[in-house]
């Protein structure tokens, strides 16, 4: 392991990797926050702040679990140094580019004018090697976000740092201590290199298939299952398109034998701000023997709901307040989605201790429901209230959602599923078309588009994937409700349905059929209207999509007090509504998993003054 | 822990709630008490059905960077949300039989988009003594037509027996059940035309061990009496091969190949004194970059 030298030089760091030689920046690998325990002081996070930062994107190596690799880095550091600004201020952010190829910072989740977003072709034209771009805007709000790189693949080298942004009146939150948690995803291998192969193979990095050898011994789906899946050229192991096979999941920039470490003192409430920055990685976190007070979704505070896991997207942002109480280390777990790998971090009272690593759990397997049929409507367990359609759910809050039937298990604390009744002999009869046209005429046709989702689902209720049986309370979006009062309270004006299109076999991803590049008419709206945008997975995969430039109520809330994100995530099979107030601007929209968007999943909101109306 | 965890706030959270705001509730605490907040959710707000504007074609970055470089960075967006071009080699087999000292080989080449595509294939056998017996090349557009489907056009050049030129259409699917399918038909510069229909599966025994049944026939619509063969269905190789991915794209593999002869092929092969079938085993290399 690097030992690394406690009071790095910020200057030199300003100036940037490209002045440093190796052995100092690889010394220089973490900005001083997120240094764990065991390496460095003590002392308060030490951030960027103020009115005028300055950032520089270079080459640096890193050194994770050990091992040496390259990265595109903020000053030097994956991730990048933390931002910490104050609501109400101005901020001007030169951002200087030596690299050899463009770069850009997006500002994610920040309300920030159009021209100051940072997509290179949307908002602006991105920075050129060797130049300096100033950002300059106001910071209107609070909260936890983060900035990354929104040019070729460089996010998923490192090219990720946090923001966190203190309220301008008091925090309704109080905690006594904070941590940044930033998580993400490594690999030795380059991402142009993984794309390809993901091009030229579907399902290359999945090494979770189920076999011969899984079927003699009695795992995963049953024979008749697995006919039934193969009839349909559908494969219920492929989970994650890059995994653990060739990637290392981080917290904090460190590795798993890492060890991040956060120290804590026996009785502190402790705030931890999460961060998920992985390129493609959706993760399961939790901290056996804590639980999770949430109190904050994408950086919007809301009413504290007490759970023992929660599922992160990439690029959503949680809150979460724990209160150790015990003299000892507990161990914070970040589990992959498709449970081939794990990252790993300590919270202690004391550098240098640690707690047992639970291991990773058993690699769930996609069902039916996951194609969006309504399977599990014949009373099969592991229902967690997905038989309810929105007609019957209108009316209820979901707290007694949740209670409803008496029967209902808690999010998480489903029975296990039985094995081998995942068939569609159970579909009364019905003969279901995975790609009937009819049923989103909105769609392109073409290759790309592998299945249209028979009956989607509201399916914010339910445990994220794999998360259905785990013994413990899991967080739902349905738990989520605004602290605050919405801003806009408008019933919407009309209605907008998008759908999530995508081509495992060929790794072709897109919106409505259409990859970007294929030049589709762009998402177009008035400055001002309240639209309620409905998206729909027509895939057998999460998404977690992201729209720039606005906050969006999640409908499933209070009217009044819906949950407001920047990043949802779209279940298989799956459909989430919400609504929005249109911010005039061009802004990307995009499914966050980045080798989606770089194979298509992409595309602009373009927010106009309606005909008439003064601008 | 208890099981009662949906819970509610922790009343020393310090949030400040809005006096008009229920606290949070356990409502799977069995507790009779009053539904705690308001019934009506996002989902009962009534949606308008009001037009959605004309589409938006003008870039609001160009006023303020202009039009130029932002055209320069929009065609790089586009390159980069789906507009990739990609290449894949792969030597499906490259095999080598030690009874007769004969090899074979059977290679595909790829280069373009994920609709439109380039494809080289080739093909062939020999034995170290006689040396090249078969040889094939085939230049072909391939075209995505559906999910599974590549229709691919060209022509394909045989080098040996004897040089030979056809036209070629051909199909490349998965099907139901994970089944790869290829068929082909050449139609050669004397006006014969022949046939090929590949079939493969794998069925994966482990992670890394992939047991591949594969056939593959020759037909022929007429005879043609200088290559000895008869019309119909010609020759058939049936192979059994066993492969160890060490990576995806490395896998050495051991195998055993079947091939006859049939009908009036197998006839003229009989006549000149030829065995009309063989079985041999192969070890071999698949391998793709």
């Amino acid at each position: 392991m690097p030992r690394l030298p406690l009071d790095i030089d910020r200057r030199a760091l300003l100036r940037g990797g490209a002045i440093l030689g190796a052995g100092a920046a690889v010394s220089s690998l973490l900005p001083n926050w997120a240094m764990s325990a065991e390496r460095s002081s003590l002392s308060a996070l030490p951030t960027l702040s103020g009115e005028d930062i300055k950032l520089t994107i270079g080459h640096t190596p890193v050194i994770i679990d050990g091992k040496t690799s390259h990265a595109v880095t903020i000053n030097g550091t994956v991730p990048g140094p933390m931002l910490r600004l104050k609501e109400g201020q101005q901020v001007r952010i030169a951002v200087t580019n030596t690299l050899d190829e463009e770069t850009s910072i997006h500002w994610h989740g920040l309300l920030v004018p159009t021209h100051m977003d940072g997509v290179p072709g949307v908002s602006f034209p991105g920075i050129k090697p060797g130049e300096t771009f100033v950002y300059d805007f106001p910071i209107v709000q609070s909260g936890t976000y983060w900035y990354h790189s929104h040019s070729g693949l460089q996010e998923a080298e490192g090219h990720y740092a946090p923001i966190v942004i203190e309220p301008a009146k008091a925090d309704p939150v109080a905690f006594d201590r904070e941590h940044v948690i930033v998580l993400a995803d490594h690999s030795e291998m380059h991402p142009h290199l993984i794309f390809k192969r993901l091009k030229q193979q579907g399902g290359v990095f999945n090494h979770q298939r189920q076999t011969i050898a899984g079927l003699l011994a009695g795992q995963d789906q049953t024979l008749a299952e697995r006919t039934e899946w193969a009839r349909m050229l559908m494969d219920p192991t492929d989970l994650s398109d890059v995994t653990g096979a060739v990637q290392t999941f981080l917290v904090n920039g460190h590795g798993p034998n890492d060890n991040w470490t956060g120290l804590f003192s026996p009785g502190e409430r402790v705030r931890l701000r999460f961060v998920n920055a992985a390129a493609q990685m959706i993760f399961n976190v939790r901290i056996p023997g804590l639980k999770l007070t949430v109190v904050a979704a994408d950086g919007q505070n809301v009413r504290p709901v007490e759970v023992d896991e929660f599922q992160i997207g990439n690029a959503e942002t949680y809150d979460v307040i724990v209160q150790p109480t015990e003299d000892r280390a507990y161990t914070l777990v970040s589990e992959a989605i498709d449970r081939s790998g794990m990252g790993r971090a300590t919270l202690a009272p004391r550098a240098g201790m640690s707690a047992p690593v639970p291991p990773l759990r058993e690699r769930p397997i996609l069902t039916m429901k996951d194609m969006g049929m309504s399977h599990e409507s014949h009373g099969a367990p592991g229902a967690s209230g997905n038989s309810m359609n929105h007609g019957s759910m209108a009316g209820m809050d979901h707290g007694s959602m949740a209670g409803m039937g008496g029967a209902a298990p808690l999010p998480g604390m489903a029975p296990p599923r039985q094995r081998g009744g995942d068939l569609m002999g159970d579909m009364g009869g019905m003969e279901m078309n995975m790609l009937d046209w009819s049923k989103a005429p909105q769609i392109k046709k073409g290759p790309g588009v592998q299945m249209i989702t028979p009956m989607p689902m509201d399916r914010t209720g339910e445990a994220g994937l794999g998360l259905e049986s785990v013994g413990h309370r899991v967080l739902v979006y349905k738990d989520l409700i605004a602290l605050e009062a919405n801003p806009d309270p408008r019933p919407p004006e009309r209605a907008l349905e998008i759908r999530l299109t995508g081509n495992m076999e060929r790794f072709i991803w897109g919106f409505d059929g259409w990859k970007f590049s294929e030049n589709p008419p762009p998402y177009s709206f008035r400055t001002g209207e309240r639209v309620r945008v409905t998206l729909v997975n027509d895939s057998m995969m999460t998404h977690p999509v992201h729209l720039h430039g606005h906050f969006f109520e999640l409908v499933h809330g209070p009217v009044d007090q819906m949950p407001r994100k920047h990043t949802v995530s779209v279940a298989p099979g799956g459909k989430v509504s919400f609504d929005m107030t249109a911010e005039a601007g061009d802004w990307a929209f995009h499914c966050h998993m980045l080798y989606h968007m770089h194979a298509g999943m992409f595309q602009v909101f373009k927010v106009r003054p309606a005909e008439g109306a003064s601008a | 822990m208890p099981a009662q965890s949906a819970a509610p706030a922790d009343p020393h959270a310090g949030h400040t709630m809005p006096a008009s705001q229920p606290a949070p509730v356990d409502p799977h605490a069995g507790h009779a008490m009053p539904p705690p907040s308001p019934a009506r959710t996002g989902v009962d707000l009534p949606v308008g059905d009001a037009a959605p504007p004309p589409v938006i074609v003008d870039n609001l970055a160009d006023q303020m960077f202009g039009s130029g470089p932002m055209q320069r960075a929009r065609v790089t967006l586009e390159n980069e949300h789906g507009g990739s071009r990609i290449s894949k080699v792969q030597a499906d087999l490259l095999e080598w039989a030690p009874d007769g000292e004969r090899y074979g080989w059977e290679v595909e080449g790829w280069y373009g988009g994920d609709i439109n595509r380039l494809a080289i294939k080739t093909e062939g056998e020999g034995a170290s003594r006689e040396g090249v017996e078969a040889a094939e090349v085939q230049l072909l557009y391939s075209r995505a037509v559906s999910r599974y489907t590549d229709v691919q056009v060209g022509l394909r050049y045989d080098l040996e027996p004897r040089s030979r030129t056809y036209a070629t259409l051909a199909v490349d699917t998965m099907l139901p059940y994970w089944f790869e399918a290829e068929g082909a038909v050449f139609l050669s510069s004397k006006g014969d035309v022949l046939a090929r229909v590949e079939g493969s599966y794998d069925l994966r025994l482990t992670q890394r061990l992939i047991l591949q049944p594969r056939a593959e026939l020759e037909l022929a619509a007429q005879d043609i009496p200088e290559s000895d063969i008869g019309s119909g269905l010609s020759t058939g190789e049936f192979g059994l091969r066993l492969r160890y991915e060490i990576r995806r794209e490395f896998a050495p593999y051991i195998g055993v190949a079947y091939e006859r002869a049939f009908g009036d092929t197998g006839r003229l092969a009989r006549a000149h004194g030829e065995a009309v079938e063989s079985t041999r085993f192969i070890v071999g290399l698949r391998a793709w970059f």
